[in-house]
C-alpha cells in the first residue's frame, strides 16, 4: 500500500465534478444559513428542482438546453417563493420542516408512474445532456502528473469541471459583493435579530424571501450541474434527496459557516476523505490489515461514512467554528 | 427646568387632549385569553416633548408599546402618527415614518461589530437594494457619508473606543447605548424607549439622561417606559400612568405623585388599612419619596394624613 498514491487519488477525486456541485449547493446554504440565519433542510429539493427543470424540457419537450437552463432557475425560484411565503413569518424551525418536507415531496411527485412520461418515474431522465458535451473542448483528456500527484481527468470531466469550478468562483464572487455591501449587513442582522432590523425600518421579510430565492437557485445551479456529470437524473434519496441535503451541510460545516470560502473548501475537504478512508480501506484490506469479517468488501462504503461522521464529531468538539471560522465569534453565540 | 415648560393649559387627566400631538391612540385593547393587557381608551403624545410611561409590572407599557410600534396587534382600536392612520403598517413601515423604539431586552446584533451596528441603523441607504448591492460604486458614497454619521454619534455617546469590537462583548448598559446611538442613526422624529435605563449604572444613566434631553433639544419626540422615579423626575415633560392596561393618570411629575389612583395602583387600594403604617412606607412609598425629598410629594402626605 503506497500511502502517497491514497493521498493523491483522494486530492484528484477532491476536485471532481461532485466537490463542485457540491459547493454550489453549500453555497446557497451558507446564503441561507451562514449569514440570513435561515434553516432550509431541503436544499436537495432546490438541486431536484434545478435538475429536472433542465432535463424536463430537453427530454419531454425537446427544447435545447438554454431552455432547460432558464426553466431550472425559474422553477428554482418559484419552489422558493412557494416555500418562503407560508414560513418566513413564522420561526426558522418552521422553515425547516416545510423546506425538507417540499424536498420530498417534489422527489415522490416526479417519481410517480403516471408522469412517466415527463419525468421518466423511477428510472429519472437520461440523454438530455447530449448538447452540453456536443460544446466540450476538449478532445483528448487533461491534466497533468506530478510525482505522486495525478491530476488527469477525462475530457468528459474535465468539461463540467471547468463549467462547475467556473460556476462556484462566480458564486463566491457573487457572494463576496453582496455580503459586503449594505444589503448583506442587512441579512446578517436578521441572522442576529430580526425585531431589531424591523425596528430600523428594514423588511425583514423581504430579505428573508431574497436570501432563501438566491441561495435556492444556487442549489438548483449545483443540481444541474449534478445532471450534467452524471448525464442523468435520478429521483434517488442519495442523489437528490435528504443525504444531498446533509452532505452539502456537513460540507459547510467543515469549511465553516459564514464565511466566504467555508463552502468550498468544507467541500473539497469532505469528498476528498470520503475517497481516502475508501481507498485507504481496501487497499489495508488488500494487504490483510483488517479481517474481512470485520468489514466487508461491500460494506467498504458504510464503513467510511462510519468514520467520517466521528471525524465530523471530534471537529465539532474540538473545532466547532469549521476550518475558516473563528473561535473568538464562535464563542459570542451563548 | 423641563417641569415648568410643560404646559399649563393641558388638563391633568387621563386622555387629555394636548395642542400638538404626534401621535393619538383612541380604543387601542389587546387581550391575551380573558386578560386585557391593553385598554387604552385616549391617548395623546405631545410633540417634542419626553413623555414618561409608568406603572407597576404587569399595567401593560410594554405591550402598548409594542402595539404602537407594530410589533403586536391589538384586538382593537385606532392610532395616528402625524395624522396619519398606523394600523394596518408593519413595524419595518413605521420606523421609515420616522417612529423608531427600543427593546426592553437590548437587541444588539452580537456579531456585528459596533460601527456596523450603526449603519444598519441609517434610513434609505441604496446598497440594501441587491441589484445595486452588487455595484459597489452605487453606494460606496453614502456608506462613507453614512459611516461618518455613525461615528459622531459613537463619538457623542463615548463608544468610540469600542467601534470595532463585536457587540456581544460590550457590557449591558454599554448596549442601552448602543441601542439608543443605533435607533438615532434612523434619524426618527418620535423616539420609543423600553426601560432604557434598566441595569445601568448611576454613572451612565446620567449620560443618557443628558442624550435623551439633547435629543428633545433637536426637535425629537420622546416617550419612554420606566420603572426608576428619579430618572422620570428628572427628564420627563408629563407623565402618564398605566395600571392593568389602562391610563389612570396623566400629568407632570409633581401632578401624578399627588394622585390616589396612582398611589393605589402601586400600593393596592387598602395600602393603609391592615399593613402597619411604616412598613408601607417602606415598601412603596420608597421611590416616590426618594425622588422629591424637598417637595414633600403628595403621595407621603397622603400616607402620613390617614
Amino acid at each position: 500500500m503506497d500511502i502517497l498514491d491514497i493521498i493523491g487519488s483522494a486530492l484528484k477525486a477532491g476536485l471532481r465534478p461532485e466537490t463542485a456541485y457540491i459547493s454550489l449547493a453549500a453555497i446557497g446554504l451558507n446564503i441561507h444559513f451562514g449569514y440570513t440565519g435561515l434553516l432550509n433542510f431541503g436544499q436537495a429539493g432546490f438541486m431536484a428542482v434545478g435538475a429536472y427543470g433542465l432535463a424536463i424540457p430537453v427530454f419531454a419537450f425537446e427544447a435545447s438546453l438554454w431552455v432547460g437552463l432558464a426553466c431550472g432557475i425559474t422553477a428554482s425560484v418559484i419552489f422558493a417563493l412557494l416555500l418562503g411565503y407560508p414560513t418566513l413569518r413564522l420561526r426558522a424551525d418552521y422553515l425547516a420542516i416545510v423546506t425538507i418536507a417540499a424536498a420530498e415531496i417534489f422527489r415522490f411527485i416526479v417519481r410517480a408512474t403516471g408522469l412517466r412520461e415527463i419525468t421518466g418515474g423511477s428510472n429519472g431522465i437520461n440523454g438530455f445532456s447530449s448538447g452540453f458535451y456536443e460544446a466540450n473542448p476538449y478532445t483528448s483528456s487533461v491534466g497533468f502528473e506530478l510525482g505522486f500527484l495525478d491530476f488527469n481527468y477525462t475530457a468528459r470531466e474535465a468539461w463540467v469541471m471547468t463549467v462547475g469550478w467556473g460556476i462556484v468562483l462566480t458564486g463566491i464572487a457573487f457572494t463576496y459583493f453582496a455580503i459586503n455591501s449594505p444589503w448583506g449587513r442587512v441579512l446578517k442582522s436578521v441572522r442576529e435579530d430580526e425585531d431589531a432590523v424591523r425596528s430600523l425600518g428594514k423588511n425583514a421579510y423581504s430579505f428573508k424571501m431574497q436570501s432563501l430565492v438566491i441561495g435556492g437557485v444556487f442549489g438548483a445551479i449545483g443540481g444541474m450541474i449534478l445532471a450534467l456529470a452524471q448525464g442523468s437524473v435520478q429521483p434517488s434519496p442519495v442523489d437528490l434527496g435528504p443525504t444531498r441535503t446533509f452532505l452539502a451541510y456537513a460540507a459547510l460545516i467543515i469549511g465553516g459557516t459564514g464565511k466566504l470560502w467555508g463552502p468550498v473548501a468544507g467541500s473539497f475537504i469532505f469528498i476528498s476523505l470520503l475517497s481516502f478512508t475508501d481507498t485507504f480501506i481496501r487497499s489495508a484490506q488488500a494487504e490483510g490489515w483488517i479481517d474481512e469479517s470485520f468489514i466487508a468488501p461491500n460494506e467498504v462504503g458504510i464503513a467510511r461514512f462510519v468514520i467520517l461522521g466521528i471525524a465530523l464529531m471530534l471537529l465539532m468538539t474540538f473545532r466547532p467554528q469549521g476550518i475558516f471560522g473563528s473561535k473568538r465569534e464562535m464563542a459570542l453565540d451563548v | 427646568m423641563s417641569r415648568s415648560e410643560a404646559p399649563a393649559e393641558i388638563e391633568s387627566k387621563p386622555g387629555a387632549t394636548k395642542p400638538d400631538p404626534i401621535l393619538k391612540v383612541s380604543g387601542l385593547v389587546r387581550q391575551f385569553g380573558g386578560l386585557k393587557a391593553v385598554d387604552v381608551e385616549h391617548l395623546e403624545i405631545e410633540r417634542n416633548k419626553i413623555t414618561a410611561l409608568i406603572g407597576p409590572n404587569g399595567a401593560g407599557k410594554t405591550t402598548f408599546f409594542n402595539l404602537i410600534t407594530g410589533f403586536d396587534q391589538p384586538n382593537a382600536g385606532e392610532w395616528t402618527y402625524n395624522g396619519h392612520p398606523m394600523k394596518a403598517l408593519g413595524p419595518h413601515q413605521m420606523a421609515k415614518q420616522g417612529m423608531v423604539r427600543t427593546f426592553q431586552l437590548t437587541k444588539s446584533l452580537s456579531k456585528l461589530t459596533v460601527i456596523e451596528n450603526m449603519k444598519l441603523g441609517a434610513a434609505n441607504q441604496v446598497g440594501e437594494s441587491l441589484g445595486k448591492a452588487l455595484l459597489p460604486f452605487t453606494w460606496k458614497k453614502q456608506e462613507a457619508e453614512i459611516e461618518r454619521r455613525a461615528d459622531a454619534l459613537l463619538d457623542r455617546f463615548n463608544m468610540s473606543h469600542m467601534r470595532s469590537e463585536f457587540a456581544a462583548s460590550l457590557s449591558g448598559g454599554q448596549r442601552k447605548l448602543l441601542e439608543m446611538a443605533r435607533a438615532l442613526m434612523a434619524e426618527p422624529e418620535i423616539v420609543m424607549l423600553d426601560e432604557p435605563m434598566a441595569g445601568v449604572n448611576p454613572a451612565l444613566t446620567q449620560e443618557l439622561l443628558g442624550h435623551v434631553k439633547e435629543l428633545r433639544e433637536e426637535g425629537r419626540t420622546i416617550v419612554f417606559v420606566e420603572h426608576d422615579m428619579d430618572v422620570v423626575r428628572d427628564i420627563s415633560d408629563w407623565v402618564v400612568v398605566m395600571a392593568q392596561g389602562q391610563i389612570i393618570a396623566e400629568g407632570t411629575h409633581a401632578e401624578i405623585g399627588a394622585n390616589q389612583e396612582v398611589i393605589d395602583a402601586y400600593l393596592g387600594r387598602h395600602h393603609d388599612e391592615e399593613m402597619s403604617s411604616d412598613k408601607a412606607q417602606e415598601s412603596g412609598t420608597e421611590s416616590f419619596s426618594q425622588s422629591e425629598p424637598d417637595e414633600n410629594s403628595g403621595l407621603e402626605k397622603e400616607s402620613n394624613d390617614e
